[in-house]
């Protein structure tokens, strides 16, 4: 029990790392109908940004708490500004071509950005500093770490403050109605362009914040890194209904849990024949069960097809 | 273009996409490097060096490849003759992407190249399918780093090694293991490739023979840095040994993550964790892990020393890990070279297997499968954030020589004989 337990809560951190990517899938997806594949990229490089700046300010003696913040501010920046820069110059000009041409740009973009990466950063894995010794207790018979419950914790603040965005804020009912009828809402006085702008700015802000957590929790970075965490985010964005911040976050956290319990039960389960090296698997066994059975999601209402 | 299709479109290309990063994820190689230019009068011999110089791996294919530069460097400036003539040496060096199917390719550029003879690969998994490709050219091979006993079975003439095989590290850690360490409860992962399995295969059987118990075997993948919910399920099983089979990338993580969870258990594995970079990824949590590497310290080795201050010298970079291996092996291509006379590798080839050579790593010998006779193994231990030699085993029984190990190792070795 215990182990389950802990496997539980294992699945729970990295479904809400999962969730966080996944609402920058969704968020574009809900207003563009465009999958902007360069999304887990976009994480990668707040990832690398923050790996970065918090190495160099470890290495220049600045306290543990204002590094961290520092190395957040530094990817939260850069991520915004990327994101805004890649609608304007790869989105922006397809966006009355068919689906299919920005889709395609937004794989050539996450190339293009896995291989700048290669450039600035090479290769190499990175470490990242541990800037905070995590300090360890038990709980309930589960083992947990305070950057555990730091990730958890955050992540969910950010999951309920841009529900709230989305819901209460005038923006948020912008977003909301650019997501209904660009057309429309843009003769009612939205000014489409800068909501789905602000639409990449939250995406890739929130995206920034993932890869800075994904780097705190498992210590490593790596160009390639943001490939993985963005499928496996595309599958929870896919899971919880695409389209549906609430639907992103319970798609996130679930798969986190499917994954994490497939790896920790498979091999017995199989008696040895499937080990957990193919734990992968999983989210994409979902990812076909989901378009097969139930393509609207979890969350997802099923809006009928727009032309 | 409705939305429903385009997300079946997308969801399509996310699996097209995942399934091939499975095979690989490394862009084109780099260019190999031109050497200086040549004199007139002398004849240029091509030596070539294969490992990953790209990708998760490239840190220890560089160092590898530093070590074969050094090497043809330093015999251009002791100037060699060879059957009356002055040679000069000429690298030519291949980046295989520790990708097996690439390995294969590079070896048959190599071989069109006309290289005189190869060091490389650095992969097992990239080796075996290379060395069926230089056996058909007829280019003498030598691995400077593959450990997977299946590599000199292959009844290849061209093949060898300068490194003692799993068949002789996984028996040895796993007598450290269990008569040292005491260990009675061993649980083991690997990688799932050639080199971890193989490894992880032969710890195994000899941990089992040696009475203690495996109480898990996981397998995880060479790409993976999330090894959480094996872990939990292994402390679930209250191990008091991990064992892991594989390179320093994952070993890094996976010991900070075991520290996250509170396993206690001691952490061991082989060469391809004992490397600065596996300190650097674990950060504390190094503290206290072993990890085999066949050969001597490298502080140890009879021509370690200098050879380690003119690698600085020269790259202003610590040796990683095969560098030595790399050295020598170009030394015993040109010292088989010298003994036939002739830079013909059907001429010389008969000679490497009689080479009698000191070099870098101690003294370099030959049995008839072209494994490194008397190879020692070294166990090293994290002490302070840096790799501390422990004791060293062996240097008496001689590659091949071990009748006991050899059935077991096959037999444990499924994964291997299929490819066969």
């Amino acid at each position: 029990m215990d182990i389950f337990l802990q496997q539980l809560v294992n699945g729970l951190v990295l479904g809400s790392i999962y969730a966080l990517v996944a609402l920058g899938y969704t968020m574009v997806y809900g207003i563009l109908g465009l999958i902007n594949f360069a999304h887990g990229d976009i994480c990668m490089i707040g990832a690398l940004t923050a790996l970065t700046v918090a190495q160099a300010l470890t290495a220049m003696g600045v306290p543990a708490p204002v590094a961290l913040l520092l190395a957040a501010l530094a990817a939260v920046l850069v991520c915004v500004a990327l994101g805004v820069s890649i609608e304007r110059v790869a989105y922006r000009p397809l966006r009355q071509a068919p689906r299919l041409a920005p889709l395609i740009t937004a794989i050539g973009v996450s190339i293009l950005l896995q291989y700048s990466a290669a450039l600035v950063w090479g290769k190499q894995y990175l470490s990242m500093p541990e800037i905070v010794k995590p300090t360890e207790f038990d709980f309930a018979g589960v083992h947990l770490t305070d950057l555990q419950v730091f990730i958890f914790v955050l992540a969910c603040a950010l999951m309920a403050g841009l529900l709230w965005f989305i819901r209460s804020s005038r923006m948020g009912r912008a977003m909301r109605a650019t997501e209904q009828n660009p057309e429309v809402a843009g003769l009612m006085g939205v000014d489409i362009n800068r909501v789905i702008a602000f639409t990449f700015v939250l995406g890739s802000a929130v995206g920034a914040i993932a890869g800075l957590m994904v780097v705190l929790y498992y210590g490593i970075g790596h160009y390639f890194m943001g490939f993985m965490l963005g499928l496996k985010a595309f599958t929870a964005a896919v899971l919880g209904g695409i389209g549906n911040v609430g639907g992103a976050m319970l798609g996130g956290l679930l798969l986190g849990i499917i994954e994490s319990l497939a790896s920790g039960y498979i091999g017995d389960l199989t008696g040895g024949v499937l080990g957990s090296n193919y734990r992968d698997i999983f989210a994409f066994l979902v990812l076909i069960g989901v378009l097969v059975l139930r393509p609207s999601g979890l969350m997802g209402q099923h809006t009928g097809d727009r032309a | 273009m409705t939305r429903s299709s385009i997300l079946r479109i997308a969801s399509g290309l996310a699996l097209a996409l995942a399934l091939a990063s499975c095979g690989k994820e490394t862009p084109p190689p780099a260019k190999s490097q031109a050497e200086a230019p040549k004199a007139p009068e002398t004849i240029t011999v091509k030596i070539g060096s294969a490992s990953p110089l790209t990708g998760t791996q490239a840190h220890i294919g560089i160092d590898i490849r530093n070590g074969v530069q050094l090497a043809v460097e330093d015999a251009n400036a002791a100037g060699v003759e060879i059957g009356g003539a002055k040679v000069k040496f000429e690298l030519v060096s291949e980046d295989d992407e520790a990708n097996p199917t690439k390995a294969a390719t590079v070896a048959q550029k190599l071989v069109d190249a006309k290289v005189a003879a190869v060091v490389g690969h650095f992969n097992s998994g990239a080796s075996i399918p290379a060395s069926k490709v230089y056996a058909d050219g007829g280019v003498p091979q030598i691995s400077p780093s593959s450990t997977n006993p299946d590599y000199t079975l292959k009844g290849f003439k061209t093949t060898f090694r300068v490194v003692a095989h799993d068949g002789q590290q996984g028996p040895t850690l796993a007598k450290f293991a269990v008569e040292r360490l005491k260990a009675k409860n061993i649980a083991v992962i690997d990688d799932s490739t050639a080199y971890g399995q193989g490894l992880a295969d032969n710890f195994e059987a000899t941990v089992k023979a040696a009475g203690a118990n495996v109480i898990a075997r996981e397998h995880t993948t060479d790409k993976d840095s999330d090894f959480k919910a094996i872990l939990t399920k292994i402390k679930g099983k209250k191990p008091d040994l991990i064992m892991f089979g594989g390179i320093d990338p994952q070993a890094g993580p996976m010991v900070k993550q075991m520290a996250q969870l509170g396993i206690k258990a001691k952490y061991i594995g082989g060469d391809g964790m004992q490397t600065p970079n596996f300190i650097k990824l674990a950060g504390n949590s190094a503290e206290g892990v072993m990890a085999s590497m066949p050969g001597l310290p490298k502080e140890q080795m009879p021509g370690g020393k200098s050879f380690m201050e003119k690698y600085k010298a020269k790259f202003n970079a610590e040796v990683e890990l095969f560098a030595p291996m790399g050295y020598d092996a170009v030394m015993v291509f040109i010292d088989a070279m010298k003994r036939a006379g002739s830079t013909d590798p059907a001429k010389f080839l008969p000679e490497v297997g009689k080479t009698k050579l000191d070099g870098v790593i101690g003294p370099i010998a030959f049995d008839d499968k072209g494994d490194l006779v008397n190879g020692p193994i070294t166990i090293y231990v994290v002490k302070g954030g840096k790799w501390e030699p422990l004791e060293t085993v062996g240097g008496t029984a001689p590659a091949g020589a071990k009748p006991a190990d050899a059935p077991k190792a096959e037999a444990a070795a499924p994964a291997a004989e299929a490819k066969k």
